[in-house]
């Protein structure tokens, strides 16, 4: 049966003319439609990474304490006494536009999948969402919806959902961001890897049936919308958070009672990425027989057998001798089992259906020879700096910080984390709205900090400079709770790459990150790529989203940002110029999105840090707050709120007449609440080591006071803060 | 004192129930499997948070009708004690172990936030260590909407069993109940989750009492 290969044909594989010539060089004659199929995801942007993979090999990925860097589903940290951090963030983007509620939910499930399949025990996910101008069409529907499906997925597992960003722009208009980030912990001894060996082992599948849902999920992710978006409804998945927790129960104990060799979850692409990747890790072949594979539906052809993308599906190579013990194991779990193949020595996937061979391709070419990609890149037009000094602010101070702290972008996201249960597990010491999350390691004293950051303005003006910042703002969120940065990963969310002007974009973002994670050792330990965030011809603003990752030796070394009281003194530290380019202040008080984005002096970064964590072990850090979106005045503002106390800031003179003082986003700056008889014992340590710090002000009182401005009291602060999310969802305050 | 925790497929408050009751019990927790037919020698049996049967159907519907439920009910008519927690106490409900029902959040979310509760019987087995002071535990529910006819309500009110009552009523409600008492006093259903609340890491202690209230009513 040939098949005939027209453009059409191709361009439903979402596959070029010269691809497929390479296809057929490998194969040495036509593919047919089952092989053209597994080809077209395998060789997907989403599965292949083929336009980034030139440009992510700059990452630094090293550590003495990395255990397992990219490559694997998760990334491995090394946090001591046997144990380790599994850690990855992924992007459930275009799904979530589309259907928000399951796209979301998916998107949890998946990054969950990819924790437990090395062996980790999930305890905390983090999501950073950015969504559309308030005002756009769906954008209500689109933010519940999310939300929603994070919470009903994450809350039905058990795992808490302790953190995360949501941002609000119109450049996500017509392409919503959802980034999940999920965190584990295993036993450093007891860490699964999906690499395929022993000949004649078992291969099986464990978890939901397989329908028609979801098939070439892989692909329309590696697409642009159109404004027919709508009509791809039927490849977003539904997802069975209820299965999922079974299957993470199921698949903890396989791996306790040693039943597993290696073990992959089905994902994007499925039952076709899950068995390539596990034998081309191992250097194997798999025998695949569909007939044996839970079928939702009867009648499924082999070609849908093989892209389909439900949810809640595992692949694993059982141990020789321990099959019965793993069928009994998933049968106690009430899940769906089954032996679908076994591992060969051919290096090649002979896969049959009904009696015949309906696919018989080498492992490697399908799974590592797919197209690399240098594409194009423009030269990036770099912003014109702002003179800071010029800008007037048409508000006052106090109204100024009002409007900030009540505008989309910095009002308190209440509404959203209740609906996570951020509890669950009872180990969540620093809950969410407080800055980085701490999760108690369980059964020990240390504790993860964990954080997700970016600001996609500054990566609009410049994304070099912007990626780096995400990664000192990740590392300085860390070290605001007392933690030692350890490492990230990361989510590369941009437009379509075939554009010059989005790869010099991705190119460029790359570039400052990884000089960020050299400078901090702070290196890239897991990852994903989203690209063709665009919805007719409009693209994201470049969203390279980081996700940090801390420890806390014992618990007792953490500093919270709601411990600080009456006398307590305020200190500055880090060098204040008042820069207004690209900041919130600019964009919310004056309406302009211009400017170039703050500096990032990574060794300023690292020095003022190291001051602050010293400070932090010695005991004079009763509470701390990084400084990022407007400046000064914001980061107290929080402190405030967090504490439950006023403050007086004594605003220098020669600030008074710009909101550069107050307002700037200077980086490398924290804002420290310390006991009035430490204050001098800190400030000489400043000085001795060259770190800027000087006394701003004293906490106290019920009221924010701006220099000589009119107090902002507590209470007003917090319903401005308070208001605009609830309100804009259209409930009462 | 002799507690064991139930694991339904779905339960995910379990292991911090038998984690807590450790704590502060002083002593191991047994764990019973959903499937089983019958309890170890228990004094206290605990039902824990979660989604048993992913809350398909309703909410503890499936739990109720488990295998091991008809050993709980043997161990409440021999006399024992039964602490259903949030997905516990709508399995108690759906169980007929306690009376009313609970429904969707009156703002129709998942609610997850430390709420402050009034000890409205001080007299029980499971409250007896609580002041008169207001207490503070965190609620994490979908379906924790407290509903009974108004004649079971009167009794309720009437026998005492009204265990805790929300200060700021989070989901709706009705009389603000979080937790109620069976007819002996032996089985309690509450929403709010005193097994987040045994460590002043986590921000509040005020689930302790309820732990201490057992060991003092069961003994050591």
């Amino acid at each position: 049966m040939s098949l005939e290969i027209t453009d059409e044909l191709l361009a439903r594989h979402k596959l070029t003319r010269d691809e497929y010539a390479e296809i057929e060089r490998i194969l040495g004659r036509p593919p047919n439609l089952v092989e053209l199929g597994i080809f077209s995801v395998m060789w997907s942007e989403h599965c292949s990474y083929k336009s980034s993979k030139l440009h992510l090999e700059k990452l630094p990925t090293e550590a003495p304490w990395v255990v397992c860097g990219p490559g694997e589903n998760a990334g491995v940290v090394d946090i001591g006494d046997g144990l380790v951090a599994v850690f990855k963030m992924e992007s459930h983007n275009h799904p979530s536009f589309i259907e928000p509620y399951q796209g979301a939910a998916t998107g949890v499930g998946g990054i969950l999948r990819d924790v437990f399949t090395m062996g980790a025990r999930p305890v905390a996910l983090l999501d950073a969402l950015r969504f559309g101008d308030p005002n756009a069409p769906r954008m209500r529907h689109l933010v519940s919806g999310v939300v929603a499906g994070i919470g009903g997925y994450g809350n039905c597992v058990g795992v808490p959902t302790v953190g995360g960003e949501c941002t609000f722009h119109r450049a996500y208009d017509g392409n919503i961001l959802v980034n999940v980030m999920c965190v584990g912990i295993a036993r450093a001894d007891r860490v699964f890897y999906a690499r395929a060996a022993g000949i004649g082992n078992p291969v099986v599948y464990i978890g939901a049936k397989t329908g028609r849902d979801g098939i070439h999920g892989a692909t329309m992710a590696s697409a642009e919308f159109s404004a027919e978006g709508a009509a791809l409804r039927p490849t977003v998945q539904v997802g069975d958070p209820f299965t999922e927790k079974l299957l993470i129960e199921a698949c903890l104990e396989l791996m306790e009672r040693d039943c597993i060799v290696a073990i992959q979850d089905m994902g994007a692409a499925g039952l076709t990425s899950s068995s390539f990747e596990m034998a081309a890790r191992g250097g194997t072949g798999i025998e695949l027989d569909l007939d044996a594979v839970p079928l939702r539906e009867a009648g499924m052809t082999a070609y849908e057998i093989m892209l389909s993308e439900s949810q809640e599906r595992m692949l694993f190579v059982a141990r020789a001798g321990r099959e019965d013990e793993a069928f009994r194991i998933c049968r106690k779990w009430g899940l769906d089992v089954a032996i679908v193949g076994r591992v060969t020595d051919t290096g090649r996937m002979v896969i049959r259906h009904r009696g015949a061979v309906v696919a018989d391709l080498p492992v490697a070419p399908v799974s590592g020879a797919s197209p690399v990609y240098d594409r194009p890149a423009a030269e990036l037009v770099r912003p014109v700096p702002l003179v800071s000094e010029s800008i007037r602010s048409p508000l006052s101070p106090p109204d100024a910080l009002l409007r900030l702290l009540g505008c989309p972008d910095l009002a308190s996201k209440r509404w959203i984390y209740e609906q996570y249960d951020w509890g669950v597990g009872a180990d969540t010491v620093l809950p969410p709205g407080l800055g980085a999350a701490v999760v108690r390691v369980h059964g020990t004293r240390k504790a993860l900090a964990l954080t997700t950051d970016c600001t996609p303005r500054y990566c609009a003006a410049d994304p070099r400079t912007g990626a780096a910042q995400a990664v000192a703002e990740a590392w300085r969120n860390l070290v605001a709770v007392g933690a030692r940065p350890l490492a990230i990963t990361n989510c590369l969310n941009f437009g379509n790459p075939e554009r010059p002007a989005i790869m010099a974009q991705l190119k460029a973002a790359i570039e400052g990150m990884a000089e960020a994670c050299r400078a901090l050792d702070f290196p890239v330990v897991s990852g994903n790529v989203s690209l063709y965030n665009e919805t007719d011809g409009r693209a994201i603003l470049p969203t390279p989203e980081i996700g940090g990752l801390g420890l806390l030796e014992d618990v007792g070394e953490l500093v919270r940002p709601d411990r600080a009281g009456p006398g307590d003194r305020l200190v500055l530290v880090g060098e204040s110029r008042g820069w207004l380019g690209a900041s919130l202040f600019l964009r919310e008080i004056l309406g302009r999105e211009d400017g170039a984005p703050p500096p990032v002096d990574l060794a300023v970064e690292r020095y003022n840090g190291s001051f602050v964590r010293a400070q932090m072990r010695a005991g004079r850090v009763r509470a701390c707050q990084d400084l990022s979106d407007g400046g000064l005045a914001v980061a107290l503002a929080e402190l405030c709120l967090a504490s439950g106390i006023g403050a007086q800031l004594e605003v220098p003179v020669s600030a008074a007449e710009e909101p550069g003082w107050l307002f700037g986003e200077d980086q490398a700056r924290y804002l420290l609440a310390v006991r009035a008889e430490d204050l001098g014992a800190l400030l000489a340590d400043a000085a001795r080591n060259g770190v800027l710090a000087r006394a701003v002000g004293t906490l106290g009182g019920d009221a924010l006071i701006l220099g000589a401005h009119p107090p902002i009291s507590l209470r007003e602060l917090r319903r401005v803060n308070e208001a605009w999310l609830p309100s804009w969802m259209g409930e009462a305050v | 004192m002799r507690a064991a925790v139930i694991t339904f497929p779905g339960s995910n408050c379990d292991r911090d129930l038998v984690v807590a009751m450790e704590t502060c019990f002083g002593r191991p927790v047994a764990r019973v499997w959903h499937a089983d037919t019958e309890l170890p020698p228990v004094d206290l049996v605990g039902l824990p948070g979660g989604f048993s049967w992913g809350d398909y159907l309703r909410c503890g519907a499936i739990a109720a009708r488990a295998p091991i439920m008809a050993a709980v009910r043997r161990h409440v008519a021999r006399g024992g004690y039964v602490l259903g927690i949030c997905n516990g106490f709508q399995i108690l409900t759906e169980a007929g172990l306690l009376p009313g029902a609970l429904v969707r959040n009156r703002d129709l979310k998942f609610v997850c936030r430390p709420v402050r509760l009034l000890v409205a019987n001080r007299n029980s087995s499971f409250t007896s260590a609580y002041g008169s002071e207001p207490i503070t535990l965190p609620v994490a529910h979908h379906d924790g909407n407290y509903v009974i006819d108004p004649d079971g309500l009167a009794r309720l009110e009437d026998e005492g069993r009204i265990a805790f009552r929300y200060l700021d009523n989070p989901n709706g409600s009705m009389a603000d109940i979080a937790g109620v008492l069976d007819r002996s006093g032996r089985v309690l259903g509450m929403m709010p989750h005193p097994e987040r609340a045994v460590d002043p890491l986590l921000g509040s202690e005020d689930g302790k009492p309820l732990f201490a209230s057992l060991l003092a009513a069961i003994g050591g």
